[in-house]
């Protein structure tokens, strides 16, 4: 009987947890326009979380590119098919790897750091504070961060994306000897502006908003001592990375798939 | 003042790398830079068999490439495959024009070719091609070969 009433306790409490994060979301939209009259905070937001990701972004792009350069290489050249080397680093960069791999490393770079923000002023009762000056903590904290997110996330993995191609481009072009016609001529045949490269980015929005939806709610909603912010930023990795492979499945089912 | 336009300079930065980095996604990497699909005209051509040919497969004349497939299908009155070729505005094409399916490579994908004709007049939208070849299905030529080694044992 005990068991039983824990596990009703659990359930309500994460049906609670689940219903009080998509309130939260409404509130988030709601206060988006908002930000019209004040740019300046989304620009500081998109500073911390878009520029200070930018370098690991950089680097992890250019060495995915390599890496599918060299393993793509091996198996193709068994068909003698080296040619299509282009395509493949190409294809799998923009519709799989750039979004997906984007979204992780922003989860865990500035995911992480924003729950760690909000949920230390949460801790330091400085949210408590705002409201007692008639400030909404939603729309002056969270909203610009939201919304920073929001923007980031297409643009680092375009980057990500386009790094990794020319990354692909080294090794296969400069170090294996593919042929360099070749290699573009095949690739803008095959990659589809709409198709391939749109699809992308709406996938990388998606993850963006779910990233930092989770990680400022976390934030928000976490245990305001030390040991529940450092459970929160946590759980906002392992959730957020959770998500963004979940939801992928169903994106490229909805998008590529004749599911 | 001065740090916060430092900061305001650097995610003018990031916002303009981001962007240059879609458009080198979308110049050099897609497709947007090949033949315009919304200038054209549109013909068709009945084929009984057409192999491994997408919708978005190239057209080409002599090898260069005028068009594309726009779309495949079944047509279930006479038994054949109706594909739709979009071809470029600039390109005009005697009437007794044939098409044939071929494949580029060993293994690679395959397309449509075309061979003009001596017509003096050219194809108009949405006229049907007369002259087609199918795709040539391996099996079907390997049954072929077969075929004839066995009818030259019997000769023999």
């Amino acid at each position: 009987m005990n068991a039983l009433a824990r596990l009703g306790r659990t359930g309500l409490a994460f049906f609670e947890r689940l219903g009080r994060g998509h309130v939260f979301l409404a509130q988030m939209l709601y206060g988006l326009p908002s930000m019209l009259l004040r740019p300046r905070l989304v620009v500081q937001q998109i500073y911390s979380v878009g520029v200070l990701s930018l370098l690991i972004i950089a680097v992890s792009g250019l060495f995915v590119g390599m890496v599918l350069g060299l393993q793509g290489y091996n198996t193709l050249s068994d068909f003698g098919a080296a040619e299509s080397l282009g395509v493949m680093v190409a294809l799998t960069l923009v519709r799989e790897l750039g979004p997906v791999v984007a979204a992780l490393l922003y989860g865990g770079r500035a995911g992480s750091a924003l729950t760690a923000e909000i949920g230390l002023m949460k801790a330091t009762e400085q949210l408590s504070g705002m409201e007692m000056m008639a400030v909404d903590p939603v729309r002056r904290v969270i909203v610009p961060r939201f919304l920073a997110g929001m923007i980031v996330m297409p643009l680092l993995a375009a980057i990500f994306s386009a790094i990794g191609v020319y990354g692909g481009y080294f090794v296969g072009v400069g170090l294996l000897g593919v042929d360099e016609g070749a290699f573009w001529s095949q690739m803008q045949a095959n990659v589809d502006l709409h198709e391939d490269i749109l699809n992308g980015v709406i996938k990388s929005v998606v993850f963006g908003v779910v990233v930092t939806w989770i990680a400022v709610f976390e934030g928000y909603d976490c245990v305001p001592t030390s040991e529940g912010v450092s459970r929160a930023t946590t759980r906002t990795v392992v959730h957020s990375a959770l998500a963004v492979l979940g939801l992928d499945f169903v994106l490229t089912a909805l998008m590529f798939g004749d599911v | 003042m001065k740090q916060s336009t430092t900061l305001e300079i650097l995610v003018g930065l990031f916002v303009a790398i981001g962007l240059a980095a879609l458009f080198v996604l979308a110049m050099k990497v897609s497709n947007i830079t090949a033949l315009n699909d919304e200038n054209g005209y549109e013909i068709t051509a009945n084929f009984e068999n057409v192999g491994g040919l997408k919708v978005r497969s190239p057209v080409s004349v002599s090898g260069v490439r005028i068009g594309r497939v726009s779309d495949i299908h079944y047509d279930i009155e006479r038994f054949e495959a109706v594909v739709t070729l979009k071809i470029g505005r600039d390109y005009r094409l005697p009437t007794d024009t044939s098409a044939s399916i071929f494949t580029s490579g060993l293994l690679g994908e395959q397309y449509i070719s075309l061979e003009p004709g001596g017509s003096e007049e050219n194809l108009q939208d949405g006229d049907r091609l007369k002259l087609t070849q199918s795709a040539l299905v391996m099996e079907q030529i390997i049954g072929r070969v077969l075929f004839n080694k066995a009818s030259e044992g019997v000769e023999k």
